[in-house]
């Protein structure tokens, strides 16, 4: 079963085009990487994935129904949970509170009925010390883990992460490792963007690669690491 | 070896809401006497600043809360008295009644007007809401009926002849023009308290977390699934609701209109601001603590004429750059004291219990 379809979807931004007949599936409780270079489209290619920006043309469906025209919020009811490269955490509510609006609104719940999950949810990302913090005075590297905290708080069915690895040490990097294999081994689905390619390739089944918008391959991590374009454009090498 | 089973609580009260509590229900009690033992005059200043911290929670709330900037709270405040008197002269309602009525009609003024502003963002919102203001105070201005540009007053009987005021002469032998101002003075007591009850509720409420993510950060907020645009829309109507029933109770005591008066962006919205932000935006006790010094400092530079609203201006500035959470906000800082706590602090499980939280804000 695929939980995520995406069909010739397009976009520009005038005359730059970000999405260039992008198609490709997610299947329930798959676990797919993304790489490229900065700037080939990325993050905008979630941002179309979770409905804040709009395609030119082209289809998305999720969980079977067509989300095209959906709004983010509806989509993440529906089972959507994303991360933002750039961390927008609600700076004047504590990091616990954060998880709250994100367990109660994003899953459809009472306060009370998601607030151990939250708490747990802390803990498995090591925020729980900060809990009554207030997030705007997090560090970055503790608000991207709150990005992943509050993305896991809406009880995700597909979980869209951007970047959240980089400028972690090997042992942080090895326990954010860790953390998604366990998120993973629950049978939520992933999509996972991120230049340190060797955590990711210890999490995801198969890797896609973006450049300039377009797919230009999608496989195994081997099959990708093996082909010809990929080597010459992503990681530079010539062959 | 143990195991160690975390078990989580989440905590809103603290130390200081319990004792405040009563005290508050305390203070409420014996301000219903208050008319039995004090002279017209200060019933009539007290009425001013119960109406004052009326609009100053709705402002917090919309500015505070839903991140809507308004200018342009004057229009429901003018459109409110308004609609009073022409429920009054022109239909002969009662004018407790009316205002009622008021209310009503305002939250209805508010779904066009809704449907205007919200279209724009930021400063935009701002000015629309102004020029809502004004093209309302235009319209109304027009309407012969009740007087035009000049105004009118509310007919003498109309108001000798409210709802409980025979009867406060009959019981207390008050005059008709003192149980006139005690009656509207118990109606804004009443409004007050019905008022922060329904802030304080709202913002310890599921819905309340939802509208302090949004007002934070709304891109992230739609993302977790908090419907951003039904959630200030619901405030915007509340907010104009009891604007509007604040505005007419206001010219129920006044008894006379005119659109510069009602429509005032000085009387209704300046002040009102100022309240906000020199008690404290985003808390409840904030205007609170902010009306009250408003009050003292317009008897105490009121000999100054028009040097009055400068300082005022001043004092303003001042204190969003050394205080920018108000005059509350450095308080409460300082001493961790919340009287309406809303914050959800987690406890229990592997945390310190000691462990401090942040104040609210
Ligand atoms: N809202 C936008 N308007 C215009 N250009 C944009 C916008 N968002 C991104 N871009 C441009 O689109 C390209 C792809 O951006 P992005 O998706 O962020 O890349 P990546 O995440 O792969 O680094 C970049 O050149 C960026 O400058
Ligand atoms: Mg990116």
């Amino acid at each position: 079963m695929t939980i995520l379809r995406l069909e010739e979807v397009s976009k520009k931004f005038g005359a730059l085009t970000v999405a260039e007949q992008i198609s490709f599936a997610v299947g329930e409780g798959e676990a797919l990487g993304i790489i490229g270079p900065n700037g080939a489209g990325k993050s905008t290619l979630f941002n179309l994935i979770t409905g804040n920006i709009a395609p030119d043309s082209g289809t998305i469906h999720f969980s079977g129904a067509d989300v095209t025209r959906v709004a983010p919020m509806v989509r993440c009811l529906s089972g959507m949970g994303r991360t933002f490269q750039i961390p927008q955490p609600f700076e004047q509510l504590t990091v616990f509170e954060n998880l709250l609006v994100a367990g109660s609104f994003g899953a459809g719940r009472q306060e009370s009925e998601v607030s151990d999950r939250c708490a747990e949810i802390l803990v498995d990302t090591g925020l729980i010390d900060k809990a009554n913090v207030l997030a705007g005075g997090l560090t970055l590297l503790q608000r991207k883990r709150l990005e992943l905290a509050r993305a896991l708080a809406t009880e995700p069915k597909l979980l869209l992460l951007d970047e959240i690895a980089g400028g972690l040490t090997e042992g942080e990097c090895r326990s954010l490792v860790a953390t998604i294999r366990a998120i993973h081994a629950k049978g939520v689905a992933v999509i996972w963007i991120e230049h340190v390619l060797h955590a990711l390739n210890s999490v995801v089944e198969r890797l896609l690669v973006l450049h300039f918008g377009r797919v230009i391959g999608i496989g195994t991590p081997d099959e990708i690491m093996a082909s010809r374009e990929v080597r010459e454009i992503y990681l530079g090498i010539e062959v | 070896m143990s195991l160690v089973v975390p078990s989580w609580q989440v905590e809103t009260r603290n130390k200081t809401s319990a004792p405040f509590g009563l005290a508050a229900v305390a203070t409420v009690l014996l301000a219903f006497a208050v008319p039995l033992l004090v002279s017209r005059g200060v019933v009539q200043d007290l009425f001013f600043i119960l109406t004052m911290l009326v609009l100053a929670q709705n402002w917090n709330l919309l500015a505070g809360y839903a991140g809507l900037i308004s200018v342009g709270q004057q229009a429901f405040v003018g459109f409110g008295a308004y609609a009073m008197f022409a429920c009054v002269i022109l239909f002969g309602a009662d004018p407790l009644v009316a205002v009622l009525i008021a209310g009503v009609l305002s939250m209805l003024l508010a779904i066009p007007t809704a449907f205007f502003t919200f279209r724009l963002q930021g400063p935009y919102f701002a000015i629309g809401t102004w020029v809502i203001a004004e093209v309302v105070r235009l319209l109304l201005a027009q309407w012969k009926a009740l007087g035009g540009g000049t105004g009118t007053s509310l007919p003498r009987e109309a108001t000798r002849d409210m709802i409980g005021v025979g009867l406060m002469r009959d019981l207390f032998g008050m005059k008709a023009s003192a149980a006139g101002d005690a009656l509207t003075y118990w109606i804004a007591l009443i409004l007050m308290v019905l008022t922060v009850g329904f802030v304080y509720g709202l913002l310890r409420s599921k819905q309340g977390l939802g509208l302090a993510a949004v007002r934070d950060n709304e891109q992230a907020a739609r993302a977790v699934g908090v419907n951003a645009r039904r959630m200030k829309a619901f405030v915007y109507l509340a907010a104009s609701f009891i604007t509007g029933i604040a505005g007419a109770l206001i010219y129920v005591q006044k008894a006379r209109i005119s659109p510069d008066a009602a429509f005032s962006v000085t009387d209704w919205t300046a002040y009102v601001i100022f309240i906000v932000v020199i008690g404290g935006i985003g808390t409840v006790e904030g205007p609170i603590v902010g009306v009250i010094l408003f009050f003292f400092l317009q008897n105490l530079l009121a000999g100054y004429g028009s040097w009055y609203l400068l300082m005022l201006g001043l004092i303003g500035i001042l204190v969003m750059l050394f205080a920018p959470r108000g005059l509350w906000g450095l308080f409460s800082d300082r001493t961790g004291i919340q009287l309406f706590p809303v914050r959800r602090l987690l406890r229990g499980g592997s945390l310190n219990r000691a462990h401090k939280g942040v104040p609210h804000g």
